[in-house]
C-alpha cells in the first residue's frame, strides 16, 4: 500500500479502528497466499524434523506412561488419601484452560470486530483442539478402570443404569466434548476456503485430491460466501457462551463440593480469567517461535504480539484480583477452615507452590505496563513461560493445598507426586507438540483469506474516487500478473 | 414445475445446467473487487439471475449488488437448539426421574438448577452442528465437479483474482451478445465455460 493512499483508506476503514495497517511490509493478496501455503509445499526443513522427534519422543512417553498406569492402575501415580486428586486433574484444568484463548480469540474477538485476529486465529484455534486433546487424556486415565469410561455417556446398556446428571463430573463431560466438537468444526470451517487456495496450487496429483477432498469444491462463490460468513457469525455467537460456560463447568467440580478453598462462588469467573490468561500465554509462547522459523513476522506482527500482552496483562491482573479476593472472603466468612485452608496456603507446607503461582501470575505480568517491555520479542518470551509455570502452580495449590488438610488434622496427609505423575504429564507436552508441529507443516497456519478481506484493497471502496465510481489514481492494483 | 423448483435451489446453490450445446456459460476476470462489484451490479440490472461472482475473500456489499438477501443459515441454527435443549431437558428428565430414578442426598430426581449445564451444552452442540450442515447444504457442498475448475486461469481464484461467471441456464444468456456486455463493463479474459469433461488446453 502506498503512502499516499494511507490515509484516505484508512479513515474508509476506520469504523472499529484506527491504526496502523495490520498486514505490513507492502504485501499483495499473491504475497499472502505464498507466504502461508509455500511452507506446506517446500521440502521439510530438517529442524522440523529434529523438532518432532523430540515431540514424538514425548508422545511413545505418554504412551508408555499410560500403559504402565493401565497396567497397574492408579496406585502408580502419588495419590493418597485425603489427596485423591492429584496431577491428573491438575493437568486436565491446565490444558483445558490454554484452550480457551484460541476461541477467544476466534469468536469473541471476532464479535468485537478485532480484524487483528485474522493473523493469528488460525493457529490459536489449532492450539485449542490439541490442548483440549491434551486435557481430555486425564480424566479418561484417572477413573482407574478405564474400560468402563463409556458409563460417563447416556448409552443404553444391559446394566439398565443411567449417569447421575446431578453430578458436576457428568456435567464436565458434556462440556468438554463440546467444545472439543464445536471448535473442531469452527476450525475445519475456516479452513475450508484456505484449503481450497493450496488446492489449487497443488502440484501433485494424491496432493491435489486429497485437498480436493478437505476444501468440498470451493470456489469462493459469493452465494457461498453470503452463507459461509453467516455460519461463522453464528458459530462465533455460538463458541462465545461455550468458552465461558467450559471453565466454568470444570470450576463446578470444585465449587459445588463442600471442601475448604474450593466452596467459592468467585471460581467460575476466576476460572474463566485464569484460562484466558494461561492460553494467551501459550499462543505468545508457540508464535513467538513460529513467526520467526516460518518468515511471517508481516503477517504475525509485533503489533498483535503487544496485543496479546495486553490482554495477559489484563486477566493476569483480574486472577491477581481473584486471589486476593478469595482471601478476604475466607477471612470475612467467620468459617475457621475457610480461614485455615487460605492461610495454609500461603504459609502452610505448599506455601513453594502457592508464592510461585503468586509470582509468577500477578508480579511479573506488570512488566507488561511498559510499552517497550511488551513490544519486545525475548521479553515477552520470558513472561510467557513463567505465566504457564504459574497457572500449572495455580491449579496444583487449589487442588492439592484444600485436599491435604481439610477438616480433621487426622486425616491430613502430604502429598507428592510420583515420576510417573510426572513423566505423563511431560508426556502430553508431547502429544501437544506432535500436533502443533503436523499442523505447521501441513496446514496454512494463517487464516489467508480472512487476512486478505481485512486488507485496504479488499474493500471494493478503496478503488473509488469520492463517490464517482472512478477509480482512484493512487489505488494500488492488486496483483494480477501470473 | 418440480423441475424448475430443483433448477432455481440450484441456482442459489451456484449450480447450472449447461446448455445441449455444452456450453455451461461465460467467466469473466476483473481486476479488483472494486471493479467486479459495479460489474455484478451491472449484470444483475440487465435483468441476469443466473450469475455468481467468485473471489478469494468474501467482498463487502456484494450480496447487495448481487440482489441477494439474507442467507436462512439462522433458521437451520435456530431448528437445532431447540433440538438440543429439547433432546437435553426430555434425556435428563426421563432418566433421571422415570427410568431410573436414583436418591442422592435427599435431591429432586429432575429438577431445573442441575439440569441447566446439559440444557446448555447440548444447545451449544447441536445448534453448531446444524449451523455448519445448514451451511453445507445450502450451499451444494461439497460439489467435487465443476465445470468452472476446467478453466486454468479460473485456479487463481483462491489467490487474487476476481470473476464474474454468467451460466448459461439464464433466459437470457447469449454468449456473443453477453460476452460482450462483459467486456464492456471491462472485463479482461472473457472466456467460455463448456461441461464436456475435458479439460481446456490453452
Amino acid at each position: 500500500m502506498s503512502t499516499a493512499s494511507t490515509d484516505k483508506t484508512l479513515a474508509h476503514l476506520a469504523d472499529f479502528h484506527d491504526e496502523a495497517p495490520l498486514v505490513k511490509g507492502n504485501l499483495t493478496f499473491h504475497d499472502i497466499t505464498e507466504i502461508v501455503s509455500s511452507h506446506t509445499e517446500k521440502k521439510t526443513p530438517f529442524a522440523w524434523y529434529g523438532a518432532f522427534s523430540l515431540a514424538l519422543a514425548g508422545l511413545m512417553l505418554l504412551v508408555g506412561m499410560i500403559a504402565y498406569l493401565f497396567w497397574n492402575g492408579t496406585g502408580v501415580w502419588g495419590l493418597n488419601n485425603p489427596v485423591g486428586w492429584g496431577y491428573a486433574i491438575v493437568n486436565f484444568v491446565f490444558w483445558v484452560g490454554i484452550g480457551h484463548a484460541g476461541t477467544l480469540i476466534s469468536a469473541i474477538l471476532f464479535l468485537f470486530r478485532q480484524q487483528w485476529r485474522t493473523a493469528i486465529n488460525r493457529s490459536a484455534e489449532a492450539m485449542t483442539i490439541f490442548a483440549v486433546i491434551c486435557a481430555l487424556v486425564f480424566p479418561t486415565i484417572h477413573v482407574g478402570r478405564v474400560w468402563a469410561i463409556y458409563w460417563t455417556l447416556p448409552l443404553p446398556n444391559q446394566m439398565n443404569m443411567w449417569p447421575q446428571f446431578k453430578s458436576p463430573l457428568l456435567w464436565d463431560v458434556f462440556a468438554v466434548s463440546t467444545y472439543f466438537t464445536v471448535s473442531l468444526v469452527f476450525w475445519y470451517i475456516g479452513l475450508v476456503p484456505d484449503l481450497a487456495s493450496m488446492r489449487d496450487r497443488a502440484k501433485g496429483k494424491l496432493r491435489k485430491l486429497v485437498l480436493g477432498v478437505a476444501s468440498m469444491g470451493w470456489t469462493g462463490a459469493n452465494r457461498h460466501w453470503r452463507n459461509y460468513e453467516k455460519a461463522y457469525l453464528l458459530l462465533a455467537a455460538l463458541a462465545t457462551p461455550l468458552v465461558l460456560s467450559v471453565h466454568s463447568v470444570v470450576s463446578f467440580d470444585f465449587a459445588v463440593s463442600i471442601v475448604p478453598g474450593w466452596h467459592t462462588t468467585i471460581f467460575p469467573p476466576y476460572f474463566v480469567a485464569g484460562a484466558i490468561f494461561s492460553g494467551f500465554a501459550m499462543v505468545v509462547t508457540l508464535l513467538v517461535i513460529a513467526r520467526k522459523i516460518y518468515g511471517v513476522e508481516n503477517i504475525i506482527t509485533v503489533d498483535h504480539l503487544e496485543k496479546m500482552n495486553i490482554i495477559i496483562l489484563l486477566t493476569g491482573t483480574m486472577v491477581g484480583f481473584a486471589y486476593i479476593t478469595e482471601f478476604f472472603i475466607a477471612w470475612y466468612s467467620g468459617v475457621q477452615y475457610e480461614q485455615y485452608a487460605f492461610v495454609n496456603r500461603m504459609f502452610g507446607p505448599y506455601a513453594w507452590a502457592y508464592w510461585t503461582m503468586m509470582s509468577c501470575n500477578l508480579f511479573f505480568p506488570q512488566f507488561f505496563w511498559f510499552k517497550k517491555l511488551r513490544r519486545n520479542i525475548t521479553f515477552m518470551f520470558i513472561i510467557s513461560i513463567f505465566v504457564n509455570i504459574g497457572m500449572w502452580f495455580e491449579r496444583f495449590v487449589i487442588t492439592v493445598t484444600s485436599l491435604h488438610r481439610d477438616y480433621l488434622p487426622s486425616s491430613w496427609d502430604y502429598y507428592t507426586p510420583t515420576a510417573v505423575d510426572v513423566l505423563t504429564f511431560v508426556g502430553t507436552f508431547g502429544l501437544f507438540f506432535t500436533l502443533f508441529l503436523l499442523f505447521l507443516r501441513f496446514m496454512p497456519m494463517v487464516a489467508v483469506a480472512e487476512v486478505k478481506g481485512i486488507m485496504p484493497e479488499a474493500d471494493p471502496h478503496f478503488y473509488d474516487h469520492e463517490g464517482d465510481g472512478h477509480h482512484a489514481e493512487h489505488a494500488v492494483e492488486p496483483s494480477t500478473q501470473q | 414445475m418440480l423441475n424448475q423448483l430443483a433448477r432455481d435451489v440450484k441456482a442459489s446453490m451456484s449450480i447450472y445446467d449447461a446448455g445441449d450445446d455444452k456450453v455451461y456459460g461465460l467467466l469473466a476476470e476483473f481486476a479488483h473487487p472494486g471493479e467486479l462489484l459495479h460489474a455484478a451490479e451491472a449484470v444483475r440490472e440487465a435483468g441476469f439471475r443466473h450469475f455468481d461472482t467468485h473471489s478469494p475473500f468474501p467482498i463487502h456489499g456484494m450480496d447487495k449488488a448481487m440482489g441477494l438477501g439474507n442467507s436462512i443459515v439462522g433458521w437451520i441454527t435456530l431448528g437445532g437448539g431447540i433440538t438440543g435443549l429439547s433432546l437435553a431437558t426430555l434425556m435428563q428428565w426421563w432418566m433421571g426421574a422415570v427410568d431410573y430414578p436414583i436418591n442422592i442426598s435427599g435431591k429432586p430426581f429432575f429438577a431445573v438448577e442441575p439440569s441447566i449445564p446439559i440444557m446448555f451444552e447440548l444447545t451449544v452442540l447441536l445448534a453448531s452442528l446444524a449451523t455448519a450442515a445448514g451451511m453445507f447444504a445450502l450451499n451444494g457442498l461439497p460439489r467435487p465437479y465443476n465445470p468452472l475448475f476446467y478453466s486454468k486461469n479460473f485456479a487463481r481464484v483462491t489467490d487474487d483474482a476476481f470473476f464474474l461467471h454468467i451460466a448459461a441456464s439464464d433466459t437470457k444468456f447469449d454468449r456473443d451478445a453477453t460476452a460482450q456486455m462483459l467486456e464492456k463493463l471491462g472485463a479482461s479474459n472473457v472466456e467460455t465455460i463448456h461441461d464436456h469433461g475435458v479439460e481446456d488446453q490453452d
